[in-house]
C-alpha cells in the first residue's frame, strides 16, 4: 500500500530535465511557482499552464506518474474549489439560503484547482527528475550565503539528504513488519479510529526500534570514515551551469515576461 | 492428500508503472500434507513473493492457491483466517517483536485467533518448549534477548498460532553455525511431532539437502525443476546455470566418483559421505 505514494520519488532517466543542473532547478521551480500564483487574468494563467505541460513532456516520465501524485492530493483539491465557488462577490447566478454562486466564484475556483494543479505537477516534475542527493546539495548550495547569519547549512542539507534517504527504507521497514504483523493474524483494517490506532502499536514498536538501530549504525558508520561536518570537505560531483541550463534560464526568463505583459494588457478576473 | 495446489500462479508488481515488474511466472504445483518443501532460487527469483501468496498476505495478479481445495481468496473478507493456517515466519522475523514480554509476544498470534486464555496459555508454552525457550526468558523483554534468542521468539509466535502449513522464510540466515544447527534441529523436531506441511525458502544448499522432501528450484519468477533433493543436485550444470550450487559434499562425492571410485550418486549430507567413504577404505582392505 505505501508503494503507492508517487509524490516524491526519483525515477532516473536521461531527458533534458534530468539533465538540468539542480541549483537551476530549484530556482526555475521558485520562478514557475511565483508566476503560478501571479496569474491575474485567463491568458497568463495560460501561459503558465502551457509552460508547465511543456515541462512534463520534457521530462521523459509517463503522464500516469504525474497522474498519480495528484490523486494524494485530490481531496484537498475539491475542497478548495468547492469553498471558492461560494466566495465570490457580485450577482448571484444561483442562490438557496445564504450561499450564492457568483461569476466571480466560479473563476476563482477554476483559478484555484488550476494552480494548485500546477503546482503538484511542477514540483513532483522536480523531484522525479533530480535524484535526492542534487537535490539537497543545490539547497546547500542556494542556502550558502546564509552562513553569514551563521546558520548551520552544511548541517541541514545533510539531515535532508539523511532523512530523504530513509523515506523509502522505513516504508519498505513498514510494509515487511505490517506484513509480518498481518501473517500474525492482526486485523488492521477494521473497527473504529481507537481501535485502529490501537491495532497500529505491534508496528510502530519494532519501526522505532529499527529508525534507532538505523540511526545509530549510520553514525558509527559516519565516524568510521571521519566525517567531521562540512568545513574543507569537497565534492564527488561538482554542479556545473551548462548552456543547456542558460538556456532553459532564458526560456523561463520569456515565460515570465509573457504573464508580466497579459496581467498589464489583459484584465484581471480575480 | 493434497493440502495445496497452486494453479497457474502470477505476480506482477507495479503495474502500470515505470517499475513494472514480473516477480513470478505461471507456477503450478500440488503439495502433499506432511511434506517438507524446500524452496531455493537466486536472489530475486520469485521465492519471497510466492510464499507470501500462499497465505494471502499478496493477492496474485492471476492463478490460484488452492488450501484443501477451497479457494484462499473465494470469500476475500475473510482471507485474514488464512494466516492462522498457513503461517508464516519472514526473514529476520526478530524484527517483528514489539510486546513488553516473550510471552505477551508470543501469544500475539494466539490472541488474534480467538483461542480464550487457558488455550492461549497452553500453545504458548508449547511453542516455547519447541523452540528452546525457557520460562525464565518468557518474562523478559523481548528487546533483551541475544539474536538466536530473538529468532527463536519471532518463530514460536507463529507455530504458537498452530498452523497446518508453516512456511519458513530463510529462517537460519545470519546464525552462527551452533545457531543454526540447534535452530534446523528444532524445527525438524517440531514437524515430526506435529506432521505438518513445511515450506522451507534457503540459500542453504546443505540444509535444504538435509530436511526437504522434494526441491522447488525458482529462476526468474518462474518454476524450473520440482523433485527430490537428489534428483535435483545430481544436475550439477543446470543448478549451476542458475546462479545456485549443489552442497559442497555431494560436488566432493560426485568429483571422487568421476575419478573412478566406487560411492553411489547423489550423498547429500556429510553423515552420508561418511560412511560411503568407511565402505569404499573396508572394501579396499584399508582399514
Amino acid at each position: 500500500m505505501t508503494r503507492d505514494i508517487a509524490l516524491g520519488q526519483f525515477i532516473p532517466g536521461q531527458s533534458v530535465i534530468h539533465r538540468m543542473d539542480a541549483r537551476v532547478k530549484n530556482l526555475l521551480l521558485i520562478a514557475f511557482i511565483v508566476l503560478i500564483f501571479c496569474s491575474f487574468n485567463f491568458v497568463s494563467l495560460g501561459i503558465i499552464t502551457g509552460a508547465v505541460i511543456a515541462v512534463i513532456l520534457l521530462s521523459d516520465i509517463s503522464v500516469k506518474m504525474y497522474l498519480k501524485s495528484l490523486k494524494v492530493i485530490i481531496v484537498i483539491i475539491l475542497i478548495t474549489s468547492i469553498l471558492n465557488i461560494f466566495y465570490g462577490s457580485g450577482d448571484p447566478i444561483v442562490q438557496f439560503g445564504i450561499f450564492k454562486i457568483t461569476l466571480s466564484g466560479i473563476y476563482r475556483a477554476i483559478f484555484v484547482t488550476v494552480r494548485i494543479i500546477c503546482l503538484i505537477l511542477i514540483s513532483s516534475c522536480l523531484t522525479f527528475t533530480t535524484s535526492p542527493t542534487d537535490l539537497t546539495d543545490a539547497i546547500e548550495r542556494l542556502m550558502k550565503p546564509l552562513k553569514i547569519l551563521h546558520i548551520k547549512v552544511h548541517e541541514i542539507a545533510m539531515m535532508m539528504t539523511i532523512a530523504l534517504r530513509f523515506v523509502p527504507t522505513l516504508l519498505e521497514e513498514t510494509d515487511k513488519i505490517m506484513a509480518a504483523q498481518k501473517a500474525r493474524g492482526a486485523d488492521m483494517e477494521s473497527g473504529g479510529m481507537i481501535k485502529k490506532i490501537k491495532a497500529m502499536t505491534p508496528v510502530l514498536i519494532p519501526l522505532f526500534v529499527s529508525a534507532f538501530r538505523r540511526a545509530y549504525e549510520l553514525a558509527v558508520a559516519m565516524e568510521c570514515r571521519c566525517y567531521q561536518g562540512g568545513d574543507g570537505r569537497t565534492r564527488m560531483k561538482v554542479l556545473k551551469i551548462k548552456k543547456l541550463d542558460v538556456a532553459c534560464i532564458l526560456v523561463t526568463v520569456l515565460v515570465l515576461a509573457g504573464v508580466i505583459l497579459c496581467n498589464i494588457f489583459f484584465a484581471a478576473k480575480i | 492428500m493434497s493440502i495445496i495446489e497452486v494453479k497457474n500462479l502470477s505476480f506482477t508488481y507495479g503495474i502500470g508503472t515505470p517499475f513494472e515488474k514480473k516477480a513470478v511466472d505461471d507456477v503450478s504445483l500440488c503439495v502433499n500434507e506432511g511434506e517438507v518443501i524446500g524452496l531455493i532460487g537466486h536472489t530475486g527469483s520469485g521465492k519471497s513473493t510466492f510464499v507470501q501468496m500462499l497465505n494471502g498476505l499478496i493477492k496474485p495478479t492471476s492463478g490460484q492457491v488452492l488450501l484443501e481445495g477451497k479457494d484462499i481468496w473465494e470469500k476475500s473478507k475473510e482471507i485474514r483466517k488464512i494466516c492462522f493456517k498457513v503461517g508464516m515466519v519472514f526473514q529476520y522475523p526478530e524484527y517483528q517483536l514489539f510486546d513488553e514480554t516473550v510471552y505477551k509476544d508470543i501469544s500475539f498470534g494466539p490472541r488474534n485467533k480467538g483461542l480464550s486464555e487457558e488455550e492461549i496459555d497452553l500453545t504458548v508454552r508449547k511453542a516455547a518448549k519447541f523452540v528452546g525457550l525457557s520460562d525464565r526468558l518468557l518474562n523478559k523483554s523481548p528487546f533483551d534477548l541475544s539474536g538466536g534468542e530473538k529468532r527463536r521468539a519471532a518463530i514460536a509466535g507463529v507455530i504458537a498460532m498452530d498452523p497446518d502449513v508453516l512456511v519458513l522464510d530463510e529462517p537460519t540466515a545470519g546464525l552462527d553455525p551452533k545457531g543454526r544447527e540447534v535452530l534446523l534441529a528444532q524445527i525438524m523436531g517440531y514437524h515430526k511431532e506435529r506432521k505438518n506441511t513445511i515450506f522451507f525458502v534457503s540459500h542453504s544448499m546443505e540444509d535444504i539437502s538435509r530436511i526437504a522432501d522434494r526441491v522447488m528450484v525458482m529462476n526468474k519468477g518462474r518454476l524450473e525443476m520440482l523433485d527430490t533433493p537428489k534428483n535435483i543436485f545430481a544436475q550439477v550444470e543446470k543448478i549451476e546455470s542458475m546462479g545456485l550450487r549443489v552442497p559442497q559434499i555431494t560436488k566432493i562425492m560426485m568429483t571422487l566418483r568421476e575419478r573412478g571410485y566406487d560411492i553411489t550418486d547423489g550423498v547429500l549430507t556429510v553423515e552420508q559421505a561418511f560412511s560411503e567413504i568407511i565402505n569404499l577404505l573396508e572394501k579396499e582392505g584399508k582399514i
